[in-house]
């Protein structure tokens, strides 16, 4: 199992106490599957996806990726697991701004010490980024600039891909084209694919589907 | 610390708001002058240390041979800081001397301080010499006399000779300045002939004439409630007068006078027998000052008008003050001297 | 209306205090540092004006004697034959100067002024009284005699009467010397028939302190200035970014119907209140900077020139209120460029945040431009101007052309670097970097000035003092001088230490006109000591055996300047023409200066006679040789001079000038590492969207934390590099151009590569301490706060 996660709570401070967002969430995900991840907003999708990618501490519960239990690493380990086994895109603000889109997509393989020169240029051929190479993010358009993510992402062929709402800001139709740029490569790098989307239509093209309500799966 | 501001503080007569006021009522360990006042001479023509203050005060009525009026002041203050004290530098006694000429049409007059103790200034008695710097007052006795001073723009070198005895004032030298009985030992010498040179700007001028010396000591010299004194030394053709007033805050005056025949007999007298009334004023020195007087001793049918040679005679000195040669016209006539203090 | 745009244009600073309190703390301290020296200047100026007051020693004549005291006696004859002098008693007690003055005869104008009414009491004369300074009246023992604290007495001097001085001075019947009065009566005997050896020395007029000291209150005014411009770069950043950020607020106010004018007049009014409140808070540093610093310059001034200067401080009016106008003045000048773009803002232009410290230097091409032009005209104006303006105007072209270059310089660098790198983490850091510069250049322009202004002081300094010895060196090379008071005593001197000493070297001197310019003409004796010695900057050759035979004159650097004088040409001496075959360095030296063989000199001038001389022995002799003279000779202490007592002074005051400059130092690479650290703070937030992807891509926060501060090191680094060639620009502009323009001589300089070092740690340190609260801040970042980067509302 490539993902596993065990009646996991998470809260927030609120106003009047904890605010309770997470509340007891059990989760699997299988190399190649690709699972949507719905509800409403304010459910918790964004919170699971942080606690799953290391980028954040539940309060109990285990989250294991590829075996390691993320939760027992300090925040050294936590990084190495998102250098090497996870990569995230983000609805906004993936890139580096002091970087060029050519470093950008290269920058976590290389981190991670995957860099592999023939791959990347390949993604960024199949993303129509070929000529975008030396500009820098602030030059791209918005759905340019998702693609540069999930070129960079996909660089580094992690195990473990995790999306929030990659496409939330891009139009329909620029949406469609980048949603099947992703599925495609994830499956060509045997990769999991955890996305949260509040497009039905988009749901419905994953294999799986969990639904937050109430901080629990429904 | 200029001199000018630590003599203010330090001399007794110190003008301040109510006139000749410094030296305060109580006499600090002082002497004061008592009755029957009994003279040593020639001691007493030096110096009492004991007395707060004491004065070498000549004045002189002159005329050149072109006949132009002149007048000629050499005074010698002494003030004692305390009654007793150290020696050289530390010595409490101070020194002023004032000197001046004065024309129809100018005044000329300096001003020298010195400490005493180092023999800078001092008076010795006999032989009698008195000095400060290079000006002089110096005899074998009191009767023969030279006297030098001199100043940035003038210098005088004159011969005194006595033609008649001292006069003592008052109660045979007790001189009382105040109802409350403030008093000094006060005498002089009216008789002088003096001849000599002035050095003035336009060249020497040779004069001759007649000098008046005072010589003056106390302790106490004011009241409270007196705020100066206008004084008056005149010369008729058969004898002279010296008369004061010292005017009180009231408006009233204290006065008291001498009338000294030609041989030297002298009649004192007391409160209200003398009176002078100013005529007019002249603006001298920012300050109105009576330069016009009417001076009355009914005793002697006395009622003469003193007019002021130079209404100018200002003695812009440490302590300011007016004086100068005067005429005298009416039932006597004459020449004489005029000294006013505590104008402001 | 105006209350509700009031309230929101300071709600801004309600929401980012790090902005409000960087502009309060950084005009506040470029005010302390301006103001601080300034008061340092006006302190040291008032004390020279007491000491003025207290000696009159220029405006009256004087008597003095040759055998050094007067006798008493003589005042009083002199006085009685019509002379009106005063007498001063002077000596030192317990170190300090004691002045015993007579108040009833020194002319008006010779003692403290401001003694009160009340002070002066009976007591003065007859027991005695002390005035000082309490500074100074704390220097001294108990000596029975009543002390009275006086503020308006110069610093270092006790006033008192006569009598209680020569007590004290164990001086009784002797006086020191005599004031001559303005005004003498109109007969007076000569001198000389009155009191025999005494003599009269004419009235000196203005005081020569004054002008010695200017050059050392030039370096600091300079000093001061520099400060303030360091301060003002932060002034100037925090301002801009204030008005960047507030323009969402600005628009929509407008929108609402403010007018824009009354929008301007706010904000001015806003800065005028803000510049105020910061302007006394600077003042009030600069008051504890001053009284600081105030002992150490006392000291240097005191040591440099025998001037006393006052160790406390006193609040003048004049100083705070030029505090506060330089913090409302130096305000406007960085608010004007903001102020303006804002009055011509049209309505609509975008509300969003140009990321104003993020941009990639739109301008950077123009100030690129702009910078090489204002250093082309430094270098222009070092070329080919003339006079002081020239030199002054060199160094402002030069500092703020370099300054506007250091952006462009650093960002070609970094780029440099980044093509260079191999690792991703290189290329990132490089290409963060140079992306982080905008942001960074106003405060790295600081660093770059403070740093420039630290190098070219102290190698001006120090060029100085290695200058300066050497030139003691040269000068004083005699081990032991000696001065005659008359040619008598002069002569039987000579006879005496001829065969007691090595050499006798006489030196005389006649003072005359070369080409129309005062000089002084010496004529010393052809003796090892001058070829060895001394040093030309430009000479013939054969120099020294040329003038030896009669052949020519050697002339000192200011001569040769001002007449514009070379090797080869003649002037006239006496008469007679001369060849210059030398030219000399003479630092310090007012007026020109010709030297030619003793024979020479005797020739030129027969009536001169020597009074001085240099003698050349063993060091070691020289008290014993001190103490001969005086029992045999009666030579006074001041008649004779040893080499190695003035040596060692002249090092002592160099040493305390180092204590002031590097005081001030440290204090503007304060200013600068301050600047740095709140421009750091300031990027922090900003920067989140910066760093967020790379900590999601596996970087943990306090990696990036340590890069922080590796990046701070590296720009501190960069900045010290250029600062360096600027600092020796800015000395060389100091010590070849103000210099020769400001006092005629050129000054040699030297390099103190130890130094340098020294002060790019200091710079790396400063840097490293401005970057560590924001390294640290930004390792604790929490997750939350990077991953709301990544969501909604930005
Ligand atoms: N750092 C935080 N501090 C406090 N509350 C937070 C924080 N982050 C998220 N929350 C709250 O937690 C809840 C879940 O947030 P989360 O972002 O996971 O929702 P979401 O399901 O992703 O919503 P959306 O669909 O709008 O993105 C929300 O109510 C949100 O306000
Ligand atoms: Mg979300």
């Amino acid at each position: 199992m490539l993902l596993n996660v065990t009646n996991l709570y998470k809260s927030y401070a609120g106003p009047d106490g904890a605010l309770p967002i997470l509340q007891g969430i059990d989760m699997a995900l299988e190399r190649g599957e690709t699972l949507a991840l719905t509800g409403e907003s304010g459910s918790g999708k964004s919170t699971l996806l942080h606690l799953v990618g290391g980028l954040d501490q539940p309060d109990s519960g285990v989250v294991e990726v590829d075996g390691v239990d993320i939760g027992a690493l300090d925040d050294a380990g936590r990084a190495a697991v998102r250098r090497d086994k996870v990569g995230v895109v983000f609805q906004q603000f993936n890139l580096i701004p002091s970087l060029t889109v050519g470093s950008n997509i290269a920058f976590q393989a290389r981190l991670a010490g995957r860099d592999d020169t023939v791959w990347i240029k390949k993604l960024a051929a199949r993303m129509g980024l070929s000529n975008q190479m030396e500009k820098y993010p602030e030059q791209l358009s918005g759905g340019q600039q998702q693609r540069v993510a999930i070129a960079r992402t996909l660089a580094a062929k992690p195990a473990l891909v995790l999306a929030d709402e990659p496409t939330g800001n891009l139009d329909e139709a620029t949406a469609d084209t980048v949603m099947d740029l992703m599925l495609d490569l994830v499956a060509e790098t045997e990769a999991a694919l955890l996305m949260v989307t509040h497009s039905e239509r988009l749901a419905a093209r994953m294999g799986r589907r969990l639904h937050l309500r109430a901080g629990r799966v429904a | 610390m200029n001199a000018r501001i630590l003599l203010l503080l330090l001399w007794p007569f110190a003008v301040s708001a109510q006139g000749f006021a410094g030296l305060g009522t109580g006499t600090d360990g002082f002497s004061t002058p008592q009755q029957p006042a009994i003279f040593d001479f020639p001691a007493d023509h030096g110096p009492h240390d004991d007395y707060r203050i004491e004065w070498w005060y000549l004045t002189a009525n002159l005329t050149a041979e072109d006949g132009t009026p002149y007048g000629l002041q050499w005074t010698l203050f002494r003030s004692a800081l305390t009654p007793d004290g150290g020696e050289g530098w530390s010595s409490p006694q101070l020194w002023m001397g004032h000197a001046a000429v004065t024309t129809p049409d100018a005044h000329f007059v300096t001003e020298r301080l010195a400490r005493g103790g180092i023999g800078q200034a001092g008076v010795t008695a006999d032989p009698f010499e008195a000095w400060i710097d290079d000006w002089q007052l110096v005899g074998d006795d009191f009767d023969t006399l030279r006297m030098t001073a001199s100043g940035p723009d003038f210098a005088y070198d004159m011969g005194l000779r006595a033609q008649g005895p001292l006069v003592f004032h008052g109660d045979a030298g007790y001189s009382v300045k105040s109802a409350q009985g403030q008093a000094s030992y006060y005498y002089s010498q009216p008789f002088y002939d003096i001849e000599g040179t002035l050095t003035l700007p336009d060249g020497d001028v040779v004069v001759s004439g007649q000098a008046w010396l005072d010589r003056e000591w106390s302790s106490q010299p004011l009241s409270d409630n007196q705020t100066g004194w206008d004084w008056f030394s005149l010369s008729f053709e058969d004898a002279k007068l010296m008369g004061f007033q010292l005017r009180q805050t009231d408006g009233t005056a204290y006065t008291s006078a001498t009338w000294i025949d030609a041989d030297g007999t002298t009649t004192p007298y007391t409160d209200g027998a003398f009176s002078a009334q100013p005529l007019s004023v002249s603006s001298v020195a920012g300050r109105e000052i009576p330069t016009l007087w009417r001076v009355l001793l009914p005793d002697r049918d006395l009622d003469v008008i003193v007019q002021a040679i130079n209404d100018q005679a200002w003695m812009d000195t440490s302590i300011p003050y007016w004086e100068g040669p005067v005429t005298v016209t009416g039932t006597h006539a004459g020449v004489g001297y005029l000294e006013m203090t505590g104008y402001e | 209306m105006t209350k509700a745009g009031l309230q929101a244009l300071l709600s801004h600073w309600l929401r980012n205090p790090v902005q409000l309190f960087t502009l309060v703390v950084g005009l506040s301290l470029a005010t302390a540092l301006w103001s601080g020296v300034q008061a340092v200047n006006a302190e040291a100026r008032a004390s020279y004006d007491a000491a003025a007051e207290t000696l009159g020693e220029g405006q009256f004549a004087q008597i003095t004697a040759t055998t050094g005291t007067i006798p008493q006696a003589d005042y009083i004859k002199l006085r009685r034959a019509g002379w009106r002098v005063s007498p001063v008693v002077e000596g030192r007690l317990d170190g300090v100067r004691l002045i015993g003055i007579d108040a009833l005869t020194s002319p008006g104008g010779i003692a403290p002024v401001g003694l009160n009414e009340g002070d002066l009491t009976v007591d003065m004369i007859t027991s005695g009284i002390l005035f000082a300074t309490q500074d100074t009246l704390d220097q001294i023992e108990d000596y029975g005699v009543q002390t009275l604290p006086n503020p308006d007495v110069a610093p270092g001097v006790i006033l008192t009467d006569v009598g209680t001085a020569q007590r004290l001075l164990d001086m009784d019947g002797m006086l020191s010397r005599l004031i001559v009065a303005p005004a003498q009566p109109v007969i007076q005997p000569p001198l000389a028939d009155v009191v025999s050896g005494l003599s009269v020395r004419p009235p000196q007029g203005g005081s020569d302190v004054a002008r010695l000291t200017d050059s050392f209150h030039l370096n600091l005014t300079a000093f001061g200035l520099l400060s303030f411009a360091v301060g003002i770069f932060i002034v100037h950043g925090a301002i801009g970014l204030a008005f960047e950020q507030r323009r969402p607020v600005i628009r929509t106010l407008r929108a609402l119907g403010f007018p824009l004018g009354r929008l301007v007049g706010l904000i001015a009014v806003e800065l005028l209140v803000i510049s105020l409140i910061a302007g006394a808070i600077g003042v009030g540093l600069g008051y504890i900077v001053a009284a600081a610093l105030l002992p150490d310059v006392a000291a240097t001034i005191s040591g440099l020139y025998g001037a006393s200067v006052s160790g406390t401080l006193q609040l003048r009016p004049e100083w705070w209120l030029s505090g506060l106008l330089i913090a409302v003045g130096g305000t406007a000048m960085a608010a004007a460029a903001s102020l303006w773009q804002l009055a011509r803002m049209p309505l609509l232009a975008s509300a969003r945040p140009r990321a104003w410290a993020m941009q990639a230097g739109r301008g950077r091409l123009t100030q690129g431009a702009l910078a090489l032009g204002l250093l082309v005209t430094a270098m222009l104006l070092g070329w080919l101007g003339s006079g002081l303006a020239a030199g002054f105007g060199m160094l402002a072209a030069l500092l703020i052309g370099a300054a506007l270059a250091l952006p462009v310089v650093l960002d070609r660098v970094l780029a440099f670097g980044a093509s260079r790198a191999k690792s991703v983490m290189a290329e990132w850091f490089w290409a963060d970097t140079r992306q982080q510069l905008p942001g960074l250049s106003l405060a790295l322009m600081a660093l770059l000035l403070a740093m420039a202004a630290n190098v070219g002081v102290s190698t001006m300094v120090s060029s100085f003092r290695l200058t300066f010895t050497g030139f003691l060196d040269q000068r004083l090379a005699s081990e032991f001088y000696v001065y005659a008071d008359d040619a008598e005593q002069a002569a039987a001197l000579r006879t005496y230490l001829e065969p007691r000493v090595d050499k006798v070297l006489p030196i005389q001197s006649a003072d005359q006109g070369v080409r129309g310019l005062p000089s002084e003409i010496y004529g010393p004796t052809a003796h090892a000591t001058y070829r060895d010695n001394w040093l030309f900057l430009n000479a013939a050759p054969d120099a020294w055996a040329r003038i030896e035979a009669g052949e020519g004159a050697a002339i000192n650097e200011q001569l040769a300047r001002r007449a514009d004088i070379a090797i080869g040409d003649e002037i006239t001496l006496a008469g007679r023409q001369f060849a210059v075959l030398g030219i000399y360095g003479d630092y310090g030296n007012p007026i020109g200066q010709v030297i030619v063989t003793e024979t020479t000199f005797e020739t030129l001038f027969p009536n001169v006679s020597p009074l001085r001389f240099g003698l050349r022995m063993t060091p070691g002799d020289v008290p014993a040789l001190a103490v001969e003279l005086r029992d045999t000779f009666g030579l006074a202490e001041a008649n004779m001079v040893n080499q190695a007592g003035i040596k060692a002074f002249s090092l002592d005051v160099f040493d305390r000038t180092f204590t002031v400059t590097g005081a001030l130092n440290v204090l503007t690479l304060a200013v600068a590492g301050f600047a740095i650290l709140m421009s750091l703070l300031t990027l922090a937030t900003m920067r989140l969207p910066q760093l967020a992807p790379v900590w999601a891509q596996g970087l943990t926060r306090a990696r990036l934390g340590r890069i922080e501060i590796i990046r701070a090191v590296l720009l501190a680094l960069l900045t010290a590099a250029l600062a360096l060639p600027l600092g020796l620009a800015l000395a060389w502009t100091l010590l070849a151009v103000v210099n020769v323009e400001a006092f005629g001589w050129r000054l040699p300089m030297f390099l103190f590569p130890l130094d340098y070092a020294r002060l790019a740690v200091f710079a790396v340190v400063a840097a490293v301490l401005a970057a560590l609260w924001p390294a640290r801040k930004l390792a604790r970042t929490r997750p939350a706060d990077l991953l709301k980067v990544f969501s909604n509302e930005r």
